[in-house]
């Protein structure tokens, strides 16, 4: 083996003594560099879309800026960081969003897979019904919150009577939004609804990669359809509902947009998500170095919560 | 009479002149153009109508820049902040004042005001100190007054006049049936009304401020903490605080706030302003209303509720004092504007007392004394004597260069006690001392 890979590369050594200094001439570019000229463009790009956005917010963390004011950025040097860090309200925000973040892996995880096992099977109308459940998450947060909000309207919305015709609560008597017992799970609601079927889509991908002998090989065994579930489907999808997972909580992290029209945090803060005092510190306080901090720490969080998380997905792959 | 040769002459050379001079200003004119920037409201209709006149006596042409209320003070100060000449006139919020003064967004019309002999004392004072002044109280002037506003209250005077309603109030509070004085008289009346069925619709007792985002609450809230005692700093201790942003009055009138939000505000309104308020008065949801002035004209003529059904009170006093929330604009020059001399030009214009009183025919609000205190006014609409009255007790937020950060945070602290139940009064108002000291450090005041 040795020997003939020596013989084709001094084969090629030649060919290219012979060859590559004409091709050279002709096309005046290296291979290497005609890969350098490829991938710059998107390089470049990426240095100036993501990384020098990243670094400049970086360096703005550090001073007391405010984008309103024609001031210069003044070095603090941690003060943005210790005020976040020992602020009560920060920690109770991010409380909120741990909150919200739980409750809508929780109920995607269970409801998605649910609805996946559903939809893996044939059955009349299946395209129907699939192209029903997926269409939530096409449409936009924006619109997503908006006609909510119009849902859950005391007076004039179809929610609260809904919930009034099966329970025989006054429609009136009780708001969604409003109310700080149910604000929080009104967005949680909301957001299991939009992106459950995208779970589901994840999870269905899982179980139709399951080959069908799998299954054969069990029922020749007598396992039961629960066994056959346990040992079977959940563990072979396991690393598909991980990965949602992975990719749900990062979107639910930083969610935005949904929940500042639903509630725009409201009542007074119970549903003030951490990238809603980022939004209000940077752009309605024009606390630009604060906000730079805030988002400084949120990033770290992700992405270090985000690579323990990509470890045991991992680990459960090698499983 | 027959004219001389020589006379003749000098008459045709001089309506010669005459005729070209006209003619040159009026090409000189064409082409011209002045942008005035405001917010999306029913005065900002009257405005286009009154700028009318402008153009047809100065052949400059206007254009108008209108922004909803929600978006009217970002997209505002971003725009002045980047010395954009997008806007040639702008008719700013008070609060601004502070900040556009110190950082040079507006003109400086004390020079153009002497040569113009424009007097700030023919302007109801409350409003040359709000939309004009800054420093505050100092004789330095960065606006004219324009539209003069502050926060009132509507009734439905139908209800008010029904008898059942009238014996069964005075049978309960031993007193008529009336438009509160006090603020103990309006939890009253707004308790009594709360929960009635009139006209076959079950109503609520009244509807005030709840918005989080931008203003909405604090420039309720304040209505009642004025009058129980709240102030933003010692007068005698410029910047001091602690004690009267947080006295005990202060956090009682938040209380009283509470209290009525509680027991007669329409479900699901813990998020809302002005048009909400509006929308809750129009649809008979509510016996009362809190909002500001500059829409009562609209209410007045309204088809359902205006006319005969519609009646107008001030804020309700208080046991610390008789105050209302001040509102409204003054009309300033953009210095980063290409159009300066047109924009003084149309600063003349409006000042003059004749426009003042057409823009108030019109449905706009002049803060002229002239117009303001005539009898004519106070007789001509039903909202005007109130109005009048209001205007002579007002009271204004900050107007310091970071006012933002100061209203974001009375807002969120207020939010919380009142809407999201978090806490008590007094803690949020010791909460807020801070918050503020905090932004006053910034801005390099510190109070401490």
């Amino acid at each position: 083996m040795n020997g003939t890979n020596a013989t084709r590369t001094l084969v090629d050594r030649r060919a290219m003594r012979t060859a590559a200094p004409a091709a050279r001439a002709a096309r005046g570019l290296s291979d290497r560099s005609i890969a350098w000229l490829f991938i710059l463009p998107t390089m470049a790009l990426l240095l100036a879309i993501n990384i020098f956005p990243l670094i400049w917010a970086i360096r703005l963390s550090f001073t007391g800026f405010m984008a309103n004011l024609p001031a210069p950025a003044g070095f603090i040097g941690i003060d943005n960081y210790v005020d976040i860090l020992t602020d009560e309200d920060v920690w109770t925000n991010f409380q909120i969003t741990a909150h919200f973040v739980f409750w809508t892996i929780a109920l995607q995880v269970v409801i998605g897979l649910g609805l996946a096992l559903l939809i893996n099977h044939k059955f009349r109308g299946h395209s129907f019904w699939t192209t029903v459940i997926l269409l939530p998450m096409m449409l936009s947060p924006a619109v997503v919150g908006n006609f909510w909000t119009l849902l859950f309207q005391p007076q004039i919305g179809p929610f609260n009577y809904l919930i009034g015709f099966f329970t025989g609560i006054a429609p009136s008597s009780f708001t969604m939004i409003g109310s700080v017992a149910l604000a929080p799970w009104t967005i949680v609601l909301v957001n299991t609804w939009m992106w459950t079927p995208y779970v589901m889509l994840i999870c269905l991908a899982g179980l139709r990669s399951i080959p069908d002998y799998i299954y054969e090989a069990a029922e020749v065994d007598r396992a039961s359809p629960l066994r056959q579930f346990w040992s079977i489907t959940l563990p072979m999808v396991l690393p598909f509902l991980m990965l949602s997972v992975l990719f749900q909580a990062i979107q639910s992290f930083v969610m935005f947009d949904m929940v500042n029209l639903l509630t725009s945090g409201g009542p007074g803060s119970t549903t003030e998500l951490v990238s809603i005092t980022l939004k209000r510190a940077a752009f309605e306080k024009w606390e630009t170095g604060y906000a730079s901090a805030l988002a400084v720490i949120l990033f770290v969080t992700i992405f270090g919560a985000a690579n323990v998380y990509v470890r045991a997905l991992n680990w459960v792959k090698q499983q | 009479m027959r004219m001389s040769r020589t006379t003749l002459s000098l008459a045709c050379a001089a309506g010669t002149l005459a005729m070209t001079l006209g003619a040159a200003s009026s090409a000189q004119a064409e082409g011209k153009s002045l942008t005035l920037c405001w917010a999306a409201w029913d005065p900002a209709n009257a405005l286009v109508e009154l700028d009318k006149d402008f153009t047809k006596q100065t052949g400059i042409e206007m254009k108008h820049e209108f922004v909803p209320w929600t978006s009217y003070a970002d997209h505002f100060i971003n725009l002045l902040n980047s010395r954009s000449s997008e806007c040639d006139l702008i008719i700013g919020d008070s609060q601004w004042i502070g900040g556009a003064a110190e950082n040079k967004w507006y003109v400086k019309l004390n020079d153009f005001f002497d040569k113009n002999k424009i007097s700030m004392d023919t302007f109801l004072p409350a409003t040359v100190v709000g939309y004009a002044e800054w420093p505050k109280n100092t004789p330095n002037y960065w606006g004219l007054p324009a539209m003069a506003d502050a926060v009132g209250w509507t009734y439905r005077k139908d209800w008010f006049a029904k008898p059942e309603l009238r014996a069964e109030f005075k049978a309960k509070y031993n007193r008529e049936l009336e438009p509160p004085k006090t603020w103990d008289e309006l939890l009253d009346v707004a308790k009594f009304f709360t929960g009635k069925e009139i006209d076959g619709k079950k109503v609520y007792g009244s509807y005030i401020f709840t918005e989080r985002g931008s203003e909405g609450i604090t420039m309720g809230v304040t209505n009642a903490m004025y009058n129980y005692g709240f102030d933003y700093m010692d007068p005698k201790q410029p910047y001091h605080m602690n004690g009267v942003v947080n006295s005990a009055g202060a956090a009682k009138g938040m209380d009283v706030y509470k209290e009525l939000f509680k027991c007669c505000q329409p479900p699901g309104l813990t998020n809302a302003y002005m048009s909400e308020g509006l929308d809750a008065f129009k649809s008979g949801e509510v016996a009362m209303q809190m909002n500001w002035y500059a829409f009562f004209p609209g209410l007045a003529k309204d088809p359902n509720v205006g006319g005969d059904k519609i009646g107008f009170f001030k804020n309700p006093a208080g046991p610390a004092g008789d105050f209302t929330q001040l509102g409204g604009q003054g009309l300033s020059v953009v210095a980063a504007s290409k159009n300066v001399d047109d924009a003084l030009l149309y600063i003349k214009w409006f000042a003059q007392p004749e426009i003042q009183q057409k823009w108030t025919d019109l449905g706009g609000a002049s803060a002229s004394k002239a117009v303001l205190l005539s009898d004519a006014y106070k007789n001509s609409v039903p909202y005007a004597p109130s109005f009048v009255e209001s205007m002579g007790m007002v009271k204004d937020f900050w107007a310091e260069p970071l006012y933002v950060p100061l209203l974001l945070d009375m807002q969120n602290r207020v939010h919380d006690y009142v809407v999201a139940d978090k806490g008590t009064s007094q803690k949020a108002l010791d909460a807020l001392v801070k918050d503020w000291l905090k932004v006053f450090k910034q801005e390099g005041k510190d109070p401490s």
